[in-house]
């Protein structure tokens, strides 16, 4: 790691403004990610701007939902009784992630900046569009196992890596920043971004801009959901394919039901199609299966990754059986 | 809590890139400064923290890049949390603070000002091995002993948290300390029986 400034933020404000006014500057929450960033030459800083002494750890109860602070660890988060209670798949996503030691590290706001774990982005010596704009991206042409079947580009295929997001993103969750020209509200759906071509820019906050909390509100298809994480061994893995699942039930027919997915997608993945192919229907096989293959009709496989088409629609299928589906 | 909660200072100019944590600790020892051309540049690379490691107190200046892995070993000659892959994936530099588990070499020195550190050195009462190291003993559960103490230090976070209570689970919540000799099955074995033995 090459040298860099260090500064303490004494608030949320003074936060914003140093990242602001000091170049090269960026924050620092857990640093489990950052840290390996910055080592392994994938990003440089010459400034970091601790906020570790913010008040911004605190989950809680708010309105009808959950407020968790950008700095609660994972592991708090997932032991919350209100978050284990209104939302499973929160809870259950945040343990399928890491390993315990860095659950006590990680940061909510950090988890969701997280950096796609593609080999090719990690390694300082690969071309790579995300890292070096206009460099090149190997995965196209080389090893893509790990790599995305939706929402891919000519520029970049990388797997967003989160857990959580997808979890956030089946729960309609927002998050909130502030930033130099004050706070702000993102829906977590508008908070990643496609690749396009700019892989470079990952998600939608604006220079100094500081997640402060994340906002997740209530609902019966919150209350009944559930995380699968398929991955190459039992834990602390990324995952291959992941499915966030929130259902409600009344009477056999499905009233609400949302599904996103992780490690198929260059970006955290919620399946409007798959959605609507089940809403208002009743949970049979046969409705599964077409939600499935609607999930899947945009995918852009590659030889190394186009097991995850059928994986995918396998892994939705599981999920809905054990949320009451059939099985 | 230090008294300066608000320390600043600017990274000095020098840009070299220097591979691997090793050398950026041995930095510190260097004379710090290249000369600059601006005098706002010539401020100090190095911070001045205090570590409280084993309930001891210890004043060092380092710089804002050094890991507290790197603090711990090569700054306090506290070498019994391990350097093994230097990027969060291994454990074995497990140690706690404010009695959680955390990978050492993920986190950096000047952020754990005012923390309590403890490390398999502060684990022993005296020359009473803590029930986690007589258990490790008892089951031979390392070969090599390079994961040893992060495994250990980690056991006895595990326990402490209440996930040692079936195999299935130790198995689970000590993934996060990867053993190259396989020693797995003993590892495990003991992390068990020093669970029961502590709730005795
Ligand atoms: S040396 Fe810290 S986890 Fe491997
Ligand atoms: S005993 Fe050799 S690495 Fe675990």
């Amino acid at each position: 790691m090459r040298a860099f400034g260090y500064t303490v933020a004494k608030d949320p404000a003074d936060a914003v403004r140093l990242v602001t006014t000091t170049p090269g500057a960026t924050f620092i929450a857990g640093g489990t990610d950052l840290l390996n960033l910055m080592k392994d030459g994938a990003q440089a800083h010459d400034h970091l701007v601790d906020l570790n002494r913010l008040d911004m750890a605190e989950v809680r109860a708010q309105g009808a939902g959950v407020r968790i602070g950008a700095l609660a660890r994972m592991r708090h988060v997932a032991e919350h009784r209100r978050v284990r209670e209104g939302f499973p798949v929160l809870a259950q996503a945040l343990l399928a992630s890491a390993s315990p030691q860095l659950r006590n590290m990680a940061a909510i706001g950090g988890n969701l900046l997280q950096r796609t774990r593609c080999g090719y982005f990690r390694d300082s010596g690969s071309a790579c569009n995300k890292r070096e704009p206009g460099s090149g991206c190997p995965a196209l042409e080389g090893y893509s196992r790990g790599h995305a079947i939706l929402g891919g580009s000519d520029h970049c295929i990388a797997t967003h890596p989160s857990d959580l997001a997808v979890a956030l993103l089946a729960l309609d969750a927002s998050v909130h920043v502030l930033g130099p020209d004050g706070a702000r509200r993102i829906p977590i759906a508008d908070f990643h971004l496609l690749p396009g071509s700019t892989p470079e820019r990952e998600n939608a906050l604006r220079r100094g801009e500081l997640i402060t909390h994340v906002e997740v509100p209530d609902s019966h298809a919150a209350a009944h959901s559930r995380y699968l994480k398929l991955r190459d061994r039992a834990t602390f893995e990324f995952a291959v394919v992941s499915v966030a699942a929130a259902l409600e039930l009344r009477g056999g027919v499905v009233r609400d039901v949302r599904l996103a997915f992780g490690g198929v997608a260059t970006k955290p993945w919620r399946s409007a199609e798959a959605e609507a192919a089940l809403r208002g229907k009743p949970l049979t096989a046969a409705n599964v299966a077409e939600a499935g293959r609607a999930l899947v009709r945009g995918a852009a496989p590659r030889p190394d990754n186009a097991f995850k088409v059928e994986l995918v629609q396998r892994a939705m299928a599981g999920v809905l059986a054990e949320l009451g589906g059939p099985r | 809590m230090t008294d300066d909660p608000h320390p600043t200072r600017r990274a000095h100019k020098r840009r070299t890139v220097l591979k691997g944590s090793a050398v950026a600790a041995g930095a510190a020892a260097v004379p710090p400064l290249a000369a600059t051309a601006s005098a706002e540049a010539a401020i100090a690379s190095t911070v001045d923290i205090t570590l409280s490691v084993n309930g001891r107190d210890h004043d060092i200046s380092l710089e804002p890049r050094v890991t507290l892995l790197d603090a711990l070993r090569d700054r306090l000659g506290l070498t019994g949390a391990k350097k093994g892959c230097d990027r969060g994936e291994c454990g074995a530099c497990t140690v706690l603070v404010d009695g959680e588990r955390i990978k050492s070499c993920t986190t950096l020195a000047v952020m754990r000002q005012g923390s309590r550190i403890t490390t398999v050195e502060g684990l022993a009462d005296g020359d009473r091995l803590h029930p986690v190291q007589q258990a490790f003993i008892r089951h031979d559960a390392f070969q090599c002993g390079g994961c040893t103490s992060g495994q250990i230090m980690s056991a006895v976070a595990c326990i402490q948290e209440g996930h040692a209570g079936s195999e299935a689970e130790i198995r689970d919540w000590m993934s996060g300390n990867l053993c190259r000799c396989a020693c797995y099955q003993n590892i495990v074995a003991a992390v068990g029986d020093a669970a029961r033995e502590m709730r005795r």
